[in-house]
């Protein structure tokens, strides 16, 4: 599948949309990038005259690449759901960050899936900035179902 | 395996995944799962599978399906090791 193809079924749209591409994708995991602009809303209140991501905005994109573009990957190839109904919700994620991500940084996530079942996906999620060193890494686990499978 | 040691493992693994503000002791055979012990969608999948490793079983989506209470997953528990 074209990796063009997955993130054009993602159900963000700017200013929420965290993922610019991906670089690799298989059933067992995925890894994908996202630079933070610089003219994003957010880095005016966080922090004041300090503009830093915010942690919450780093799981997001951790989520976006490595819970949702993986889930639309697993549930298209399986061909079992329709993937114009599908539905997701981020059902759990406890994360621990190591540095600071500033405006304009890229960013690289690569995501591990821990189990695919029932519905539910659970990933080792890792985000490492363009020098290599660890942001964040953590788990996060979401439901993903269709309308029309239930 | 007794019908009470199968309950005590379930048990157990049940008091893993309840919310704060639901007590081990409100736990019955009835007890509806995501209605009774605010237990989530998503946790209701963790328990599925450490159901599966505990009694060595595999379960399916329409087992899922039917595992509402308590007593829905003792029997599917049952019917699951009876067929081994």
């Amino acid at each position: 599948m074209e990796y063009q193809t997955i993130i054009a079924q993602l159900p963000y749209t700017p200013p929420f949309l965290f993922v610019d591409g991906l670089t690799a994708v298989d059933l067992n995991g995925v890894s994908g990038f996202y630079t933070f602009k610089k003219e994003a809303d957010f880095y005016r209140g966080h922090f004041k005259d300090n503009p830093i991501t915010p942690g919450v905005l780093l799981t997001e994109c951790c989520a976006q690449i490595g819970l949702v573009c993986l889930g639309i990957y697993l549930v298209t190839s399986s061909n079992t759901l329709s993937n114009e109904a599908l539905q997701i919700a981020l059902t759990s994620s406890e994360m621990e960050y190591y540095l600071p991500v500033y405006p304009d940084e890229k960013v690289y996530v690569t995501s591990e899936k821990i189990y695919f079942r029932f519905h539910k996906l659970k990933c080792k999620v890792k985000m490492h900035n363009a020098a290599g060193k660890l942001v964040c890494k953590g788990t996060i686990a979401g439901m993903l179902k269709s309308k029309t499978n239930e | 395996m007794e019908t009470e040691e199968r309950y005590q493992k379930l048990k157990e693994i049940i008091t893993i995944y309840l919310p704060e503000d639901v007590a081990i002791s409100e736990l019955t055979n009835e007890s509806h799962f995501i209605n009774e012990l605010n237990i989530n969608s998503a946790n209701l999948v963790d328990i599925v599978l450490d159901v599966e490793d505990a009694f060595d079983i595999t379960l399916e989506n329409e087992d899922m399906d039917q595992m509402l209470t308590v007593n829905n997953a003792l029997q599917i528990i049952q019917n699951k090791l009876d067929a081994k």
